[in-house]
Formats: structure tokens, sequence, C-alpha cells
């Protein structure tokens, strides 16, 4: 037998023993692929995250950091495999899981005020057509107390500075109480004060139970910030405590040698099946 | 396989580019003269429209009528002029840009003919009105700038604001103009619906020129504006300042829209400047034709449209116009050569066949490897005999109707044959074709495993996906990366164990 | 001008009319879907022909209905079209409505002889003719049309007050809408329903423009007014009932103004326009975002580093050797900073005013006060330029433009950082030397 068969009898034996599911892992993620107008930017993704940690995504440019997110919260199609989240589909388990976007993703001349903007996440808590009330307002205002921006919640939001409207959406976040936590690049473009604000904040969050994953790209604080990382380029590289996973060579791994072929592939995937 | 991937990057030498609107301008006139065969190529099933005498209709399509002649040729300009800027607002996603142009223009119309009836001349002259209605059209195109680039408001709303306000004053003006005293003014709301009929000889030919300025202008600048189309920034960086750029691409559809209301009139101008060119996108992926064939179908939507018009006079042009460019729109989405609807079910359909065919052609090489003697060659006795239908019924997800198919195909081709008791076996070519089937889908297997780190269990489908649209690059690339794993050999071994749903203890994979 | 009971109908259509539309304008606004309201308009022509040929009535359910299904319809199509063609959206909607406009004119003037209804009413509508048609409600008459909006306002603003948190979250972020179990397509397709039932209940009174101006432009204007959803919404409604209103009024006087007496004209029409002129002040006039307030912002702005630029100048000066021997006239100012003599002269006054600097003859003295300001200006200048050479590796030669304009936002703090990340140098790249900090 040629040397690949063995060696991917054994990969695929290690493998097989590491595709039992933990039942009610936070999140737990089968053999998903992700495609943009059917180019493939996720292959076959395979994870279970542990609870109660602090886990960051971690790959290159393209590498499909914010659509693994997305395609877990159902606003981009997966075209095969199956998301749970505590051990049911997402749909009935909105209420454990809270998302924090990306910041370039909002109108910010929009007429709401930070605390507008930090009351939505209890929207899901208070129902259809249900006003708002003083309890939840309250209940937002403590969630800016904890970020630090109780002074500024009747502030519009393109009146705050970029780490500020970070805070805001943490804020937004916290309100909304979850269990399992999305966030995508809370870092990007903060000041040092909210980014030691933030990392207070998510070091809070997992004191109270909670599990956190953040997409993040300074590599060099990643072995400060999280416990775990996913290192992804299209496929999970790796995925494990960080001391174990944050080596060089998987480092290497992920950001060195694009999978060109990969790329083209998915490219003329696209081409056969686009209509 | 996919020998196409390389054709948006090719280059169009500039002459090229001239000759199009030459030719644009030559199928103009020719259409013109003649004319007749144009009509009869299409036929619209207009049911509403009261049957024309006989005599009337060969008047029309024989363009007899001076008169007919005229009008047509006026609209045509006006169509190919429509596309042409059409597509470039298309392209630059400012297609609804020409819709509160259109309507800004009116005010300025009420305005000209209220000062032309006050100095004494009279109030509908044509190109006073148009006149008022370019000033009136390039205001509006300034506030939307305006307040698009000053305010916080966004394109859509301050699209809404001028196309509403400037045309509830044209609504209010035109409201005075009809308690006057002075003959003919209710001929202007015509510019609201569009004359076509009423057209003068001297209308026409304005519009004429107009739009042969259009064109001219459009052919000079066809450079700048598909950069500025393509990539702003790109195109700032140039020298070539986008805003500058798109002053003078909206000049050019104000003009457009200014010579088209009298044709269509304003609310419809908008369907002549979106219409055409977002039909032509369903036929190419290049600039020059998607503009050419934008004005093809302005122009063949104006000529129609006026014909229609002419023999049941009592429908409005405009409408008639617009509707069959909706009518071509429609012909367009379904039938278009490049991302129309039919066209990519058919790619669809013959990807699915290729498809079919290669699950077929490696479930009997599979079998064959897997029966066969080690050492032998693959004419040992079971293998010639051929593999059982049923076992190859299980081999793939396939429905019966699916494998019947492609069993019929694949025996048309003569790359397989069904020997007695239901046993399929492949044939010489069959073979060749096999391996070579099997030999892109291990090499797959292999890269994605190594290169790609997706666990084995997994490669089977993701190369069952990808196998079939590897080009021959890709291939040459994939021998290259995995030609140290197995040196000389046709066809690697599979590097993973092969399962069949039937046997799940199926025996190991390869040799 | 002779005030009648139908004076006061025609006003309390408007605004019954204007408000509706204003409510769900705001939204639209906001989710960058105005033109949908200006498409969903054009496009229930077709519902209105149809359904008014079978029932030839005016103001039957029927049409109601026709017009609706078909306004909903565009925004399907719409979608459809983007979809299935893959053409942007807006190319999209500008090919669905027009062609069901175009569709709708035909069935129209084929249909005219039979029916009484002209393209013309549809789209300015016929808003003087509406309290004519009246029924008897409670003993009193009152005209169907008004019957008909207020029903639809009220519609309009149970929809706004119940659903407003909805609305607010899927404009603000749909994503997080959805992920909140708000789906956004949901609140998407039940705007769009209001809007074409709106517009429909609006046609008959005061027809499409009036519609498309009333959806957008109070809501547009509001939006420059305000920072607060609520308050925009309300704005947006005080705004649309002083459209109705002046437009009634100028409809009647205005053709006066401009020299044509005894007439009137088009209520709806002059209703959009005062909405337009609104809209102006607010463009202009807004306190935060309008273009005054701008251009006021950017001019003060200009002065206040034109200040700082000529005390550092002035600074500049002193520092050089033979200091005595140059004397700084404002003509020599404008030279060396590169602005306008007009500009020069107010900047100059203001630091007069403020004891900064002082006159001699027709030059200018750089005083204590100044010196002070200038020395902290040409410090972060000079501090800036080591950072950007040390830290950007930028030519020499090249930071000069660069440093000017960041010594104008630079604070003490920012300083002190700078001192820290250029390891406290005491001259710049060209050799020249960095004041001391201010005590």
């Amino acid at each position: 037998m040629a040397i690949t068969g063995i060696l991917s009898r054994e990969r695929a034996e290690d493998r097989t023993l590491g595709t039992e599911h933990p039942e009610n892992a936070p999140l737990s993620i089968d053999d998903m692929t992700v495609a943009y107008h059917h180019k493939p930017v996720l292959w076959d993704i395979e994870y279970d995250a542990p609870e109660k940690k602090l886990i960051g995504i971690i790959g290159p440019n393209g590498a499909g950091k914010s659509t693994l997110i997305k395609s877990v919260l159902d606003l981009v199609p997966r075209a095969s495999g199956r998301v749970l989240i505590y051990g049911h589909p997402y749909a009935q388990q909105r209420h454990l899981v809270g998302y924090v976007p990306q910041r370039e993703s909002v109108d910010w001349d929009f007429p709401v005020t930070a605390l507008d903007v930090v009351t939505m996440g209890r929207y899901a808590k208070i129902g259809w057509c249900r006003p708002v009330t003083r309890t939840h307002r309250e209940a937002a205002r403590n969630a800016m107390d904890r970020v630090g921006m109780a002074d500024y919640a009747s502030r519009q939001i393109s009146q705050l500075s970029g780490g500020q409207q970070q805070r805001i959406f943490l804020a937004r976040a916290l309100v909304q109480d979850a269990q399992l936590y999305f966030m995508d690049e809370p870092f990007s473009g903060v000041d040092a004060a909210t980014e030691k604000a933030i990392i207070t904040l998510l070091q809070d969050l997992l004191a109270n139970g909670k599990t956190v994953l953040c997409v993040h790209h300074d590599l060099q604080t990643v072995p400060e910030y999280f416990d775990e990382v996913v290192l992804l380029n299209m496929r999970i590289v790796a995925a494990g405590p960080t001391r174990d996973v944050f080596t060089p060579e998987m480092l290497q791994k992920t950001y060195g040698g694009k999978l060109t072929l990969l790329d083209e592939a998915g490219h003329a995937l696209a081409r056969a099946r686009r209509r | 396989m996919n020998p196409g991937h390389n054709k948006h990057t090719r280059r169009r030498p500039a002459g090229v580019r001239r000759l199009y609107t030459a030719a644009l301008i030559l199928l103009g006139l020719t259409l013109a003269l003649p004319g007749a065969e144009a009509v009869e190529t299409r036929s619209i099933t207009d049911t509403t429209v009261a049957l024309p005498t006989v005599e009337k209709l060969v008047r029309v399509l024989s363009f007899d009528d001076y008169n007919l002649r005229v009008v047509a040729l006026g609209s045509m300009m006006l169509g190919i002029a429509a596309g042409i800027v059409g597509s470039f607002m298309l392209l630059r996603r400012r297609a609804l840009m020409g819709d509160a142009i259109s309507h800004a223009t009116l005010p300025g119309i009420g305005v000209a003919f209220l000062v032309m009836t006050s100095y004494g001349g009279s109030g509908k002259f044509l190109p006073g009105l148009l006149t008022g209605a370019l000033v009136f059209g390039m205001i509006g195109m300034g506030l939307v700038l305006l307040i698009r680039t000053q305010t916080r408001l966004k394109e859509d709303a301050a699209l809404g604001i001028v196309l509403s306000v400037f045309f509830g004053l044209g609504v209010a003006l035109l409201g005075i103009i009809q308690q006057l005293n002075v003959g003919h003014a209710a001929g202007l709301e015509s510019f609201i619906y569009g004359k076509t009929a009423s057209m003068l000889a001297s209308d026409a030919w304005l519009i004429g020129a107009a739009a042969l300025v259009v064109i001219f202008l459009a052919t000079i600048f066809f450079k700048e504006f598909s950069l500025v189309c393509f990539d702003q920034d790109y195109s700032n960086a140039q020298g070539r300042p986008s805003v500058k750029l798109d002053i003078i691409m909206m000049s050019l559809v104000v003009v457009v829209t200014v010579i088209g209301l009298q044709a269509v009139g304003l609310i419809l101008m908008i369907a002549l400047l979106i219409i055409p060119a977002a039909a032509a996108r369903f036929w190419t992926y290049k600039l020059g034709r998607l503009i050419l064939i934008a004005a093809l179908i302005g122009e063949v939507s104006c000529l129609l449209g006026a014909c229609i018009s002419a023999l049941a006079p009592r429908i409005p042009a405009g409408a008639v116009i617009v509707v069959v460019a909706t009518g071509l729109f429609i012909i367009s989405m379904i039938f278009g050569s490049a991302r129309g609807v039919v066209h990519g079910t058919a790619r669809h359909r013959r990807v699915r066949r290729t498809v079919e065919r290669q699950h077929l052609l490696r479930a009997l090489f599979e079998w064959n490897e897997e029966h066969a003697v080690p050492g032998k060659p693959a004419t040992d006795a079971v293998v010639r005999s051929g593999m059982p239908l049923g076992e190859l019924m299980q081999e793939q997800s396939w429905t019966h109707g699916v494998l019947r198919r492609a069993m019929r195909r694949a025996r048309r081709d003569d790359l397989i044959r069904t020997g007695g008791g239901g046993r399929v076996q492949l044939t010489i070519e069959g073979l060749a074709a096999a391996e070579r089937v099997v030999r892109n889908h291990r090499l797959w297997e292999t890269y994605l495993i190594t290169h790609a780190d997706i666990a084995p269990i997994h490669v089977d489908s993701n190369a069952d996906q990808i196998e079939h649209v590897l080009g021959h690059a890709m291939v040459a690339e994939l021998e290259r990366l995995s030609a140290s794993e197995f040196p000389g050999r046709v066809v690697p071994p599979s590097p993973h164990v092969i399962t069949r749903t039937a046997r799940p203890a199926a025996t190991g994979g390869g040799t | 001008m002779d005030w009648t009971v139908l004076d006061t109908w025609i006003i309390v259509s408007g605004i019954l009319a204007a408000v509706s539309c204003a409510l769900l304008g705001n939204f639209l606004i906001l989710r960058k879907m105005s033109m949908m309201g200006d498409a969903i308009s054009h496009a229930v022509l077709p519902g209105l022909a149809v359904a008014f040929l079978i029932t030839g009535s005016r103001a039957s359910m029927t049409m109601f209905l026709g017009a609706a299904i078909v306004g909903v319809l565009t925004a399907v199509f719409t979608q459809w079209i983007s979809h299935f063609g893959q053409v942007e959206e807006s190319a999209s909607m500008g090919v669905v409505f027009t062609s069901l406009f175009a569709i709708g004119l035909i069935i129209i003037v084929r249909g005219a002889n039979a029916v009484d209804l002209d393209p013309g009413c549809v789209l300015y509508g016929a808003i003087e003719l509406a309290p004519l048609n009246t029924v008897q409600l409670g003993g009193a008459e009152i005209p169907r049309s008004a019957l008909a909006l207020g029903a639809v306002l009220l519609i309009n603003t149970l929809f706004v007050v119940f659903f407003f948190k909805e609305l607010r979250i899927s404009a603000f972020d749909p994503e997080l809408a959805t992920t909140l179990g708000f789906s956004a397509r949901l609140m998407h397709y039940m705007l769009m329903t209001l809007v074409a039932v709106t517009t429909v209940a609006c046609f008959e009174s005061v027809g499409s423009i009036l519609v498309i101006a009333m959806l957008i432009v109070p809501g547009a204007a509001a939006h420059l007014l305000t920072d607060r959803l609520i308050t925009m919404v309300l704005i947006s409604v005080a705004i649309a009932v002083v459209c109705a209103v002046g437009g009634h009024l100028l409809a009647i006087t205005g053709p006066g103004w401009i020299g044509f007496s005894d007439m009137s004209t088009n209520t709806a029409g002059m209703m959009a326009v005062v909405a337009g002129a609104l809209f102006t002040l607010a463009l202009f006039g807004a306190p935060r975002y309008g273009l005054v307030s701008r251009w006021l912002h950017l001019w003060t702005l200009r002065i206040s580093i034109l200040r700082e630029d000529i005390l550092g100048v002035l600074y500049r000066v002193e520092e050089h050797p033979d200091a005595s021997n140059v004397e700084v006239s404002s003509v020599l100012l404008g030279n060396a900073i590169g602005a306008g003599a007009l500009d020069i002269r107010v900047a100059v006054c203001q630091l007069l005013r403020g004891g900064q600097l002082k006159r001699q003859g027709t030059h200018f003295r750089i005083t204590g006060s100044g010196r002070e300001k200038a020395r902290g200006l040409v410090r972060a200048h000079r501090l800036w330029e080591n950072y950007l050479v040390e830290h950007l590796h930028l030519a020499a030669d090249h930071i000069h433009p660069t440093a000017e304009q960041l010594e104008h936002i630079t604070d003490t703090a920012m300083q002190d950082q700078l001192v820290q990340d250029t390891r406290q140098p005491d001259r710049d790249p060209h050799g020249r030397d960095i004041p001391p900090a201010l005590d």
C-alpha cells in the first residue's frame, strides 16, 4: 500500500475518534461547508467548542473567519453540514447566543442613541409588539456602566469614538444575557483603554460561566487573551488549547502557502454551478 | 475543460471599439431606409390593439408615410442613445438617476412655456421647451449630488426628494398653464406620457442630432467611463476624477432624457435608460458588446413602438415602446446567451450529465480494481463478466432513472456494454475514460488530504464535487504536487477506504 | 378668496394622506429604500386600472385590493429579477415599475372611453374633487376619501406604534434583528404592503407624486434635524401637516403671487413644493447637519488653524538669528501660509483681540501669551516630525505637511506620548531645537 494510504488511514482513525460530538457543547459544528455564490469559502468545518472558554478564531484575510460566525448564526446559508448550540439547532437557541458584529456594517447616521442601541439587546426578551419598559432600560444602563459608557447614554452613535462604539456593542451583547457569545473583531480599531476594558469584560463573562468566540487578527496578543484558538484558513487547520495549537508550525500552515488550487477549484465549481 | 476562464482579461483593441460605433450608426441608417424587414422579424402580441386595415398596415410597414419615416428615425436614434448612456449608468450602479432627472425636467418645461408666452412667442416652440427641461434636469442632477455628498442622507433619499419635489412643482405649473387663455397649452401634458406620433420632421432632426452628439461623446469617453464604472478609486488615482466624469456622464443622461420627453414622456424615459441596458447584460460579459446590444435593444424597442402606435393611434407610443422593451428584457432574461436563465439551466444540466457519467465510470472502474486478482491484468473472468447492476445501483445515491439515463448515454458513446445477467462492463474506450476520471478523482483526494487537511472520511464527497470541474492546468498542477507520492502510476491508489453503502465491510482501497 | 367647507375637507384629506405617508417614509429612508416608495406608487397603476375596468367604480374595495396586490408584487418581482437575473436591485426595481406603469397606461388609455379615469388624475390626483363624493356618517356628510385615508392613517399609526421596536432594529441592523428572532425580511414585506395600501388610498384623492413626496421628503428633512428616531417620526408628521395646510393655501393664492391672479392650481403639486421648501430650509438651516452649520463649522476650523499657523510663523521668525530685521506684514503672512486675504484679516483680528498679537505700524509682533501658545505648536510640530521619521520611516523632506496638520490636534498628553516614543529628543530631523514643554 502506498504511503498516502497508510498515512490517511491513520489520520482517518484519529479523526474518527474525534468526531464523537460531546452532548452539550456550547457550539458543535459538523461537516459544514459554506459557499458564496456557489464558491466554497469554508470546507468541511468540524468543530466543538469547549465550555467556559475564551476562544480566538485566527487566520489570514479571506480565511472565512467572519463567514464562520455568520453561517453559525444562519446569516449566511450553509451548503451542507449541521450546527448545534448546546445540543439544539440555532433557531431554538437564539436566546442563548449573543452577537457582536463588525463595526463597519453599521449605518452610523442612524437616529439612535447609545442607550437605544444597547437596549436592542433586550428586544428578543421583550418579544414582538411589546414596548420597551423602564426595567429594560435599566438593564441597558447597567450594562453600559459595566463597559464604562454610562455617561454617554444619550449620545447619538456617530458622536462616539471607535472604541466607544465598540464598547456599546459589547454592552448590547451583555444585556442579551447569553451563554455563548460571538464577536467579530471586537479589538479592531480601538484604543488601548478600550482594549483593556474589553478584555476585562471578557474575563468577567468567562468567570460567569459564559463561552466566548472571538474573531481576532492580532497574533501578538493571542496567547495573552485566549485559552483556546481555532486556526482557520478555508478549513480548520488546528483547534485546541492555545499552548498546544498556537505554535510556529501551525501558524506557518495557516498563514503560509495559500491553497491556490483549492481556491481555483472553488472558482471552477462556482462557474459550473452558477445559473 | 474550462478554457473560457481567461476571457475577461483579454484586451480588445481600440480599433474594434470604433468599429462598433460605426457599425451602430450604419445599422441605424440601414434600418431606417428599407425598414420593412425590421418590423417583420418580431411580432408583438398585443391583443388590445384593434386590428388596423390592411391598407394602413402596408403603408406603415413600407414606411410610405413621410411622417412615420421621420418619427421612426427620430425614435430609433433616441433608443440607441438611451441604450448607450443607460449601460454606463447601470454599470455605475446609478440606474435610478435617470428617474430623478426625468421627473426634474417637468418644471423646466412649464417655466419655459410661461417665459416664452409672456414674451409673446409660441409657448410650444420645441427647442425652447427642451432648453428649459435641460436646465432643470441639470439643476436636479446637481441637487442630487449636493444632497448625497454634503448631508447624511443617502443616494436613494436624494433621488426621491428631487424627483418628487420637482415633479410636484411641474404639476403645479402645468395647473396654472392650463388655465391660461393660450392656445394648445394642454399639449404640454404630452411631455409626461409622450406623443411620438405628433413628432414633426424638425423635432426628429433635433432628436437625431442630439442623439448623435451623445453617441459621439460616449465614444470619446468610453475608456474613462468604463474605468470609473469599474473602479472609482483607481480612476481617481489615475487622474480621472470620478466626480467630473460623473457629471459628464449624467449630463449625457439629462440630454438623452430631454430628447426622449417628446417620444416616450418623462416617466417612461427611465425605462429606456434602464431596460435595454439591463437586458443586454444577459447576452454578454463584455463592455463593448454590452453597449452595442443595449443600443440595439433600445433601437428595436423604439422603432417597433413607434410603428405600433402609428397603427393604433389611440395607444400612447411611450407605453408601447416600454412594453416592447420589457418584452425584449424578458426574452433576454430567459434566453440570454451569457446570463440567461435557460442558458444557465442548460449548462447546469451539461455539468450534471458529466457528473453522472463520471460517477458511472468510476464505479465500474473501482469494482474492476477490487475484483481483479493482483498481478493479473484486468481481463480476469470475473471482471470480464462485468459489475452486477444491483451493486451498481447501490454504488451512488442515484435513482433508477438517473442511472438508466447515464447508462443509456454511456452505451450510446460505446463506453460501456451490458452483458448477460444484468451485468455492466467497461469497453476499451470506457476503460481509458474511466482511468482518466479515477485518476483525477484520486489526485484530488490526495491533494485535499495532504494539502488542505480535510479528513479522509470527507474527501470523497469533496473530490466528487470538484473533480468534474478540474481543468487541464489544474490536473497538471495536481500531478506536480503529488508527483512524489506515486511516481509513474497511471491511476494512483485511493487514499482512503472505499466504502460501499451496500457492503460496509469493504475491502481495502488500492492494490 | 372664498373659504368653503370644501377647502376644509381638502386640507383634512391632505393632512390625513400626508401623515400616513410620512409615518412609513421614515423607515423607508432609514432602510435606504426610498425609491421603493416611488416604484410602488408608479407600479400600482395597472392594478388600479384593471380593478377599475372590472368594477367601473373609483371607490371600490376591488380597486383597493387590485392595486395593493400589484404594489406588493412590485417588491416581489424586484426581488425575483435581481435574484434570478443577477441584476442590481435598483435596476431591477426600475425595470419592474416602469413596465408595470406602461402596461397600466395602455390599459387606461384603451379603456378610457368606457370609464372615467384618466392617467392624469392618477398621477397628480384630484384632491379638489375628492370632497364631492360623500357618505353619510352619524348625521354628518363626510367625503369618502377622507374616510378611507383616516382608516389608513389609523392602520399606519398602529403599525408604527406597535412595531416601533421591530422597525427600528430591522432598519438599524437587519442581521442583529434576524439573530434576535425578528425576521428583517418579514418586516420588509410588511412595510412594503403598507406602503402599497397607503399609496392606493392616497391615489384616489391626491395622486402619486404627492405620495412619493410625502413618503420621502418629511422623513428626509426630519433626519437632518434630529438624532432620535421618535423625534424624527414626530417631526416628519409635523412637516407633513404643514405641507398639507401650506400646500392648499399656496395652491389657492400662489398663482396670484406670480402674476396669475384669479387662478388656482393643483393642491397636490403645491404640497410637494411646500415639502421641498421645508426640506431646503432643513438642508441649509439644520442645527447640526445643515449645510450652513457645516460650512460655518469648517470655516471656523479653518480660521482657528490659520490663527495657530500665524503664531507659528511669527514664532519661527523670532527664532531666526536675525529676527530683529524681519518685519512681518499681513501680506507677508498670507504669502507664507497660503491663505486668502480675508481669512488672514479675520484670524489676525481675532488674535489681536485675544492679546496674542500686537500691531506695530503695518507689522505684527507676537506677545507673551501668543509666544506660549506658539511654542506648544512648534513643539508638537517638531515632535511629530521626529516621530514620523523614526516610526514611519518617512524621508525628512516629506514630513513637514503631515506634521503641519497633526500639530493642530495634538494636546499635551499626546505630546508626552510622542516624547516617550521618540526617546526625548531635543532637536527635530532638520536639526532645529524643539521648544520645551509648557509649564
